[in-house]
């Protein structure tokens, strides 16, 4: 049984590393073809990423969609979640669901609707375009982690400050903001990493400025390169870098 | 004004931002998408009607028909797979690794999480293309003497759902599993079960609800994905995504678009009325 368990691991491992490995490995392949045999090492592809200005661009562009996408998120997410969670509304159950309902949806629907509603009112494809449709995917996602998020012990607090004489928007940025720090941080960064790295809404709702899957999309028509797996590798490297900083920095403070 | 009131009053004022995105940008968008379904297309020009063509011929077209069938088979055969290798790896993190191993496994387990979806398609067309890794090693260990086409077929786009599967499973079904106390195992090896019999009648049981959930998620994003199927599988056959994006591309036939969209979204609602009873989405 030890010994079965190590062997299933291993081999799963294997399977769940490997196109990485191959993907990081073939990035210094010198050579045109990034599939053995391997030829020697270069940095040649990671430099003409580097110099590649519409690669660097769409980069830019997605950073930019993915902060602001994810903040307003957050923002609409946090104050329902805080609304909701403050007193029973007639139709709270039926506003949940709405709120709930993108996430239930491919985003490829999100993403033609948007596409034919934008067409019609004349809202031409933009990165704004895409910024919205990010937001309508990760809006339900933000309030559902902040609302699981607000327990009886949260309202109560929440409660004492209005009682006290707290005015609103102390509520919301002086007591609930900083109680629910943790699931905040979570939401946002949720929304920003499924912001960076969505495709189907920014393929359809972009025309001139792109971002970054949409451009890495257009290079993949040219077959295999090494400067795709340049590019892939550098992805990964900054959002490994990223998820370590997190780890380090909230969970660490939180083991405390 | 009584103090409940304000407090209502309030509260409706918190939550109406949201509401009126979701509202604006969400439902009336796909309000707008179901009206667009029942027009047709006149040589360029969509004409709005209300007629059920677009939906009959989805039904009756053996392309379209052929396309819900391809995606229904490729995503059970993504769930089942992914669900049969996802589950014994959970299981051997969270009991098997030694417990200060056990983050730095779990880490390992979904590290491809951290790269771009298209690009994680994209390492799987070096793996399994013609001058591949796989068909490398296999000739190079001799068990083959010709390269075998693995890019391109039914085989591919599942071996990249999968991959991405596995680890989401992985992480949902390992979350249920190290909820459950170590009283349920130590309870039924006193009352004399196997270390199996633990596993299937005791252990398997009490994560069924994790595993539905997870198993619904892998559906639904599978089903509705485009970028798999278009990278690995090719055009050989089409996928219901690769249908819908083919209607807007080719002839702007967005009426057709749009139906197949809702037939999308109806095999999802059905899927959801059907495992709904064992769904906990709030444990996600």
């Amino acid at each position: 049984m030890r010994i079965l368990s190590w062997a299933y691991l291993i081999a799963l491992f294997t399977f769940i590393l490997l196109p990485v490995g191959v993907l990081v490995v073939f990035s210094f392949q010198d050579g045109r073809l990034p599939v053995p045999p391997f030829k020697g090492a270069t940095l040649e592809w990671y430099a003409s990423v580097l110099a590649d200005r519409a690669l660097m661009e769409a980069l830019l562009n997605s950073m930019i969609v993915a902060l602001i996408s994810a903040a307003v998120s957050l923002t609409l997410g946090f104050l329902a979640a805080s609304g909701l969670a403050r007193v029973v509304l007639p139709g709270s159950v039926l506003m949940r669901g709405v709120l709930i309902a993108p996430m239930t949806v491919s985003y490829l629907i999100v993403a033609l609707g948007l596409l034919q509603m934008f067409g019609k009112i004349g809202v031409r494809p933009s990165l704004l375009a895409t910024g919205i449709g990010h937001v309508v995917i990760n809006l339900p996602l933000c309030f559902a982690i902040i609302y699981a998020s607000i327990g009886e012990h949260q309202k109560n607090a929440l409660k004492a400050a209005r009682d006290l004489g707290a005015r609103e928007w102390q509520v919301l940025w002086l007591v609930a903001a900083p109680m629910l720090l943790p699931s905040l941080a979570a939401a946002y960064f949720l929304a920003f990493t499924f912001s960076w790295d969505e495709f189907i809404i920014a393929f359809l709702l972009t025309r001139f400025d792109v971002t970054l899957p949409v451009e890495i999309w257009s290079m993949l028509r040219s077959g295999l390169s090494p400067e795709t797996n340049a590019v892939g590798s550098l992805v990964f490297l900054v959002s490994i870098v990223i998820v370590v900083a997190l780890e380090l920095l909230l969970f660490r403070k939180g083991a405390k | 004004m009584t103090i409940e009131r304000r407090e209502k009053r309030q509260g409706a004022a918190l939550v109406a931002p949201a509401l009126l995105w979701t509202l604006v940008f969400f439902a009336v968008p796909f309000a707008g998408m179901a009206i667009m379904s029942l027009a047709h297309l006149e040589g360029r020009e969509i004409v709005q009607g209300f007629d059920l063509g677009n939906y009959l011929r989805i039904f009756t077209d053996p392309s379209f028909r052929r396309g819900i069938f391809v995606s229904l088979e490729i995503t059970l055969t993504v769930t089942v797979i992914s669900v049969l290798l996802a589950w014994p790896l959970a299981w051997i993190i969270a009991t098997r690794v030694p417990e200060r191993w056990r983050r730095m496994a779990l880490l390992i387990a979904v590290l491809p999480f951290w790269t771009s979806y298209v690009v994680r398609s994209y390492s799987w067309a070096l793996v399994l293309g013609e001058k591949g890794v796989v068909n490398n090693a296999l000739i190079g260990l001799g068990l083959l003497s010709e390269p075998i086409q693995i890019m391109a077929t039914r085989a591919a786009t599942v071996t990249g759902f999968v991959h991405f599967f596995v680890m989401l499973l992985t992480l949902t079904i390992y979350s249920n599993l190290i909820q459950l106390s170590p009283n349920y195992a130590r309870a039924a090896m006193d009352l004399g079960a196997s270390r199996w019999q633990v596993i299937r009648l005791v252990i398997l049981p009490l994560t069924l609800p994790g595993v539905m959930t997870g198993a619904f998620l892998t559906f639904v994003l599978c089903i509705g994905d485009y970028i798999t199927p278009q990278i690995l599988g090719g055009n050989n056959e089409l996928s219901l995504p690769q249908l819908i994006m083919m209607q807007l591309g080719r002839r702007g036939d967005y009426p057709m678009a749009s139906a197949l969209s809702v037939v999308l979204m109806a095999i999802v609602t059905l899927a959801y009325a059907a495992s709904a009873r064992w769904l906990k989405m709030e444990r996600l």
